[in-house]
């Protein structure tokens, strides 16, 4: 795994060098089925009584790593977790509204553990690894016995039994949801498992406090550097291993529909530190958020796509026709979805309702403030159904929209825009979740393993949990086994003390440009130009321009910034600008890697490869690999590293909506 | 072991409620109830005094009887008494550790001058909007018991001990009620007083539902039309005894 | 739009606080009230000021971070969460009051912000089920009728914004305590620890130096989330039954 590049500098930061391939050595073959079995038959365990004495570091407090810290510390292992929010109850796999998929099959409509396999293969445009897929759809099914016992209120039909519905476009019902708040519930479940074990003293709770950096000894992953966000107070954690559950990195793009305060420093810090990061292109663009209405905007919010199961989709006909909705007759109204895919329709996947959306506002055919909208009309839905079935489906979503946008969606057709919403790229894992440095892991949305180029709706929560509960605990328990007598590291270990110095010297430098121009400034301007060249769709040029602008911006910013008040104090500017210097650097990486990966395969859109009809165009022979970089220095050109894809039992097809 | 998360260790039935707010409040509850109940009775006696005073002074010596003979003379009056005294002792005693731990908990107001609301006109979703505030009742709670506190403290010794009454004639009630009630400050204090009972059993008979657990989706209205069916009985019967005499329907 | 803004500054714990006066200007109908205070904040960072703190994440009214108490309102005049409060529920030329939630049991931390850390204690004193990984039977081996899942669903909706503290004139917990209770006590497998969580976790509730509640119904009005005040009374409920039964 270990790179043997020619490492001579680089020039130019798209000038990357392809070192030796990266495999996954810690997948078992064999029938697919039984990988998982036997995966965790041959790891080796760790004696029940010798738990106590190792101690595991969970970075991030959402639905993976809140799992994971619960399981871990119910195995017997001592836990530190961290989580820079007031509360672990906060990560944002709280906002996830729609649901969790499993193979339950209990509609008996058809579903099964493969069908799972297979539909999570496909809809990631045939770019993940088939082994961890299966697993995850293996587990997927004692997710929700697991949830149900810890008191997640799923929706629950008349007779007292799960409810399930179909989403995303899926022709089977396997989505379980809790009303919109399926996220909340089972972060929530989560939330209360990791409590327990609080209050029974097997884990450290240390809420905000944020990780900034990986103390990486001998090779190996030992601890972490983090800042207690009330005091300053820099601090260094120790242990025999760390795990990463600390979400994607879709705030690079600035608005996004991630939490305010959402960030990729936990990964960054790491890969700078070693670890391979894999397909930072793979974004998720959701085809239905609010738009926005200015250049005041903070975020994006996400309305369920289950909006538009009876919503239809439309703009004019004629490009800057501003009549309002209701004045534009029906013979001048395009439903281009409906035009363009007409058996999908209006349901076709996430990223291609999104670049339709973007293509007819970029011909001017948009529609609200600055042209970036288009309508999701009800009229039909409450003409057929009556308001009050309508009421009684979206209510809450459509409260929602009217209070953010001061319009009556019931009078007047929603406007909804795509934005960012989910990293399927994320740290390069091996099966059993590890990164390429040894003793640390990645899961969840950190990671990048299950979902190839396209993530499936319902599937993230589903993903963060089997990491979480199911997953790591099995896999972790090899690694510790395997490497049962680490010395003690402290904090006068040179290399300790260096990591430590290194993260003093980059916030004091951070304080003493004194600079002017604020953080979020910054911020803005980076996401805008990811936005346009990084976004829904991407060329050459376009990455190109973003690749020679990025390290400009990155040059303004330690030359202009400017950061109140001091490191040893509560200082929101001073944790906002150090999320910004690694977005900076970030951000080159997903340029480099889309301009690299010269083929369009699910979010991941390039104009210059599309079929005929103008749709995505995968390139098989040249690209079914993951793209893992090992970074080499800031402004450097990073060295790729291959994993080939396999494809033994789910066989690449064009994907096709028409 | 590693899943052991609690132990055992847990005080009395007394000792729990007691030493928690939620049982504090439930002594309060039970004890306001019992004083509720007796005032109904009481309620209903004073307004004998509409048939006349032989009729009042008789329902008053009755009263000493009761139980004879397996209770001695006067001595349900006493038992009465006293059950009523430990329900004033437990309801003002909890009363006033709670609105202490109640103070603590919020040391600091709000700067802005008092909450009150101006909704924004919205055209439409009228129900994204707020707020109902709590009622004066509610807020007075506290000054409405110190006040019915002190009242009981003068009724006491006003009809009673008949220590202030400005007739003091004993077994003579009818002429002492009569007596008190041909003064300006006492027919003052009664009606302040009865006003006070009224906003404090308002609230208080809806909040020891509450506290019990009777509180349920569907019975809100039940039990605030009660709150406000017996404040109003409450107040309307025992006012009606001064505002009488004042008119000169007893004499 | 053109606003004063009144605003609690309060360098860290310790230090004494008091309201500060700032004018802002240019502020859009259409920004939220904390895109607002961003706007406040831009201008400080640049004249060389102190920003001022606020607890903030999600920004869609689910995380549960924000929390300002906006004219004497936890989250201010509508029923929701601040950060999906929009300015056009304000008039040019308002003067606004902006303070911390105020209770003895959430200390300011810095500005705006409070320590809300009491209430992850009320919830690891007893707000789960104990359910191991990995020991959980088939999700269809116990239905629960749909009237109970719903009364849970219901309260578990609660996001832990302390919004129910703030407005009490007591600083009381119970709304918040309550609705996790009767979450996990609806349910059949929340039947075996039904004593033992609610006496636990008013316990704790109590310990941690909240105030008892006197039936105002402040904390339901300004919950955003709509947790019902009856939540309470069936807290009660199971509060003295557990009491009774002891264990």
């Amino acid at each position: 795994m270990t790179s043997t590049a020619d490492l001579t500098t680089h020039g130019n930061y798209a000038d990357y060098v392809t070192g030796l391939p990266v495999a996954d050595t810690a997948a078992p073959d064999g029938p697919i089925a039984e990988r998982w079995d036997r995966r965790r038959f041959e790891a080796k365990l760790v004696n029940p009584a010798n738990r106590r004495k190792h101690t595991i570091i969970v970075v991030g407090t959402g639905l993976a790593g809140g799992a994971a810290g619960a399981t871990l510390a119910e195995q017997g292992y001592h836990v530190e977790q961290f989580c820079y929010q007031d509360s672990p109850r906060r990560a944002h796999s709280i906002a996830a509204q729609g649901g969790i998929n499993a193979a339950k099959n209990y509609r008996n409509d058809g579903d099964s553990v493969h069908r799972l396999f297979y539909d999570t293969v496909k809809g990631g445009d045939f770019r993940a690894r088939e082994s961890n897929v299966h697993r995850l759809a293996q587990i997927s099914v004692e997710i929700i016995d697991q949830c149900v016992a810890q008191g997640v209120p799923f929706a629950r039909e008349y007779g007292g039994l799960l409810d399930t519905r179909s989403f995303g476009g899926v022709q089977v019902s396997r989505t379980f949801y809790a009303r919109g708040q399926t996220g909340q519930q089972l972060l929530l479940g989560a939330y209360q498992a990791l409590s327990r074990q609080i209050a029974a003293g097997n884990v450290a709770m240390h809420p905000r406090t944020e990780m900034l950096d990986v103390i990486v000894v001998d090779g190996r992953a030992r601890g972490i550097v983090a800042r207690d966000l009330i005091t300053g107070k820099i601090d260094t954690y120790f242990a025999d291993a760390v795990v990463l559950a600390t979400g994607g990195y879709g705030n690079v793009f600035y608005l996004s529909t991630n939490a305010m305060n959402s960030n990729a420093t936990a990964v960054w810090r790491a890969h700078r530190r070693g670890a391979y990061f894999a397909n930072p292109c793979f974004t998720q663009i959701h085809p239905t958020c609010i738009p926005r209405t200015g250049d005041h905007q903070s975020k994006l919010t996400l309305m369920s796509e289950s909006l538009r199961n009876d919503g239809r989709i439309w703009v004019p006909k004629t490009r800057g026709d501003d009549r309002p909705p209701n004045k534009i007759p029906e013979d001048e109204r395009d439903y281009y979805l409906e035009r363009i895919y007409p058996s999908f329709g209006n349901l076709v996947p996430r990223d291609i309702a999104s670049r339709a959306a973007k293509n007819v506002c970029d011909e001017g055919r948009g529609v609200g403030p600055g042209g970036q909208g288009v309508y999701l009309d009800f009229a039909d839905a409450l003409a057929r159904m009556g308001r009050k079935a309508v009421e009684a489906k979206y209510g809450n979503l459509f409260d929602m929209y009217a209070r953010i946008t001061d319009e009556d969606p019931y009078q007047v057709p929603m406007r909804i825009y795509p934005a960012v919403h989910y990293t399927m790229g994320g740290l390069w894992v091996d099966y059993d979740l590890q990164t390429t440095i040894p003793g640390l892991f990645a899961i969840g949305e950190a990671n990048f393993s299950d979902h190839g180029a396209n993530r499936l709706g319902a599937s993230a929560l589903m993903q963060g949990l089997a990491d979480g509960y199911f997953v790591l605990p099995s896999t972790i328990n090899d690694y510790l086994a395997r490497h049962p007598h680490h010395d003690e590291v402290s904090g006068e270990h040179p290399v300790v003390r260096d990591v430590v110095a290194e993260t003093e010297d980059r916030l004091a430098k951070l304080l003493a440009v004194d600079g002017d121009r604020t953080p979020d400034s910054f911020h803005r301007e980076l996401g805008e130009l990811m936005w346009e060249f990084c976004g829904m769709a991407r060329t050459e040029t376009g990455l190109r321009k973003a690749l020679e602008r990025i390290p400009q911006i990155r040059a303004e910013f330690w030359r202009r910034i400017k950061v109140p008040g001091t490191g040893e104090e509560f200082n929101q500017s001073l944790e906002k600008a150090n999320r910004i210097v690694d977005y900076l650097e970030l951000a080159e990486l997903m340029c480099l890697d889309a301009l690299h990966r010269a083929e369009s395969c699910g979010g991941h859109f390039r104009e210059e490869y599309r079929t005929p009809d103008g749709e995505a165009a995968r390139r098989d022979g040249e690209f079914s690999y993951a793209a893992a970089w090992e970074f080499v220095a800031t402004g450097d050109a990073p060295v790729l590293h291959k994993e080939d894809l396999v494809f033994e039992y789910v066989h690449p097809t064009q994907r096709s909506y028409a | 072991m590693a899943l052991d998360t609690r132990t055992d260790r847990r005080p009395s039935f007394a000792g729990l409620l007691w030493g928690s707010t939620v049982g504090k409040k439930t002594a309060m509850a039970v004890s306001g109830i019992v004083m509720l109940l007796y005032l109904v009775v009481h309620m209903l006696g004073n307004l004998k005094i509409f048939f006349g005073a032989a009729d009042f002074d008789a329902y008053a010596a009755w009263l000493r009887t009761i139980g004879e003979p397996f209770l001695h003379h006067e001595w349900f009056l006493w038992i009465a008494r006293v059950v009523l005294v430990a329900a004033v002792v437990v309801h003002a005693v909890a009363a006033y550790q709670l609105s202490r731990r109640d103070i603590a908990a919020r040391p600091t107001n709000y700067a802005h001058p008092s909450p009150g609301h101006h909704p924004w006109p919205r055209r439409f979703a009228p129900h994204l909007l707020l707020r109902r505030r709590a009622s004066y009742a509610t807020r007075t709670m506290r000054w409405g018991g110190v006040i019915l506190g002190l009242f009981i403290v003068w009724h006491i010794l006003d009809l009673t001990t008949l220590t202030v009454n400005p007739r003091a004639e004993a077994g003579h009630p009818y002429e002492n009620v009569v007596a008190t009630f041909s003064t300006w400050y006492g027919n003052t204090v009664y009606i302040v007083a009865m006003l006070a009972l009224g906003l404090h059993i308002r609230h208080g008979f809806w909040s020891a539902a509450q506290t019990l657990g009777a509180g349920r989706p569907g019975r809100d209205r039940l039990l605030r039309g009660l709150a406000n069916g017996l404040a109003a009985a409450l107040t309307l019967g025992f006012i009606a005894v001064p505002v009488s005499v004042m008119t000169g329907v007893v004499s | 739009m053109r606003l004063t803004l009144r605003v609690w500054r309060q360098k860290n714990a310790d230090a004494p606080g008091a309201m500060s006066t700032y004018e802002v200007d240019g502020i859009s109908p259409d920004m939220s009230f904390l895109e607002m205070l961003d706007t406040l904040n831009e201008e400080l960072i640049l004249g060389g000021d102190d920003p001022v703190a606020f607890d903030h994440d999600c920004r869609e009214g689910i995380c549960g971070a924000c929390s300002l108490v906006i004219n004497g309102d936890a989250h201010g005049p509508e029923r929701t969460t601040t950060c999906q409060l929009h300015m056009r529920s304000f008039s040019d030329g308002d003067t606004i009051d902006i303070e911390p939630w105020r209770a003895s049991a959430f200390p300011v931390v810095k500005d705006l912000v409070v320590d809300r850390s009491a209430f992850d204690r009320i919830i690891q004193s007893g707000g789960y089920i104990t359910a191991p990984t990995g020991a959980a039977p088939e999700a269809h081996a116990t239905a629960v009728p749909k009237p109970a899942a719903d009364t849970a669903f219901e309260h578990a909706e609660c996001i832990g914004c302390g919004a129910c503290v703030a407005a009490c004139p007591n600083g009381s917990a119970m709304l918040f305590t309550s609705a996790k209770v009767v979450h996990l006590n609806s349910l059949p497998q929340g039947a075996p620890e039904r004593a033992s969580r609610v006496l636990d976790m008013v316990g704790q509730m109590d310990a941690e130096g909240f105030g008892g509640c006197t039936n105002t119904g402040e904390c339901a009005t300004a919950c955003p989330k709509g947790i019902p005040l009856f939540s309470i009374s069936t807290m009660n409920r199971e509060f003295v039954r557990a009491a009774r039964k002891g264990r």
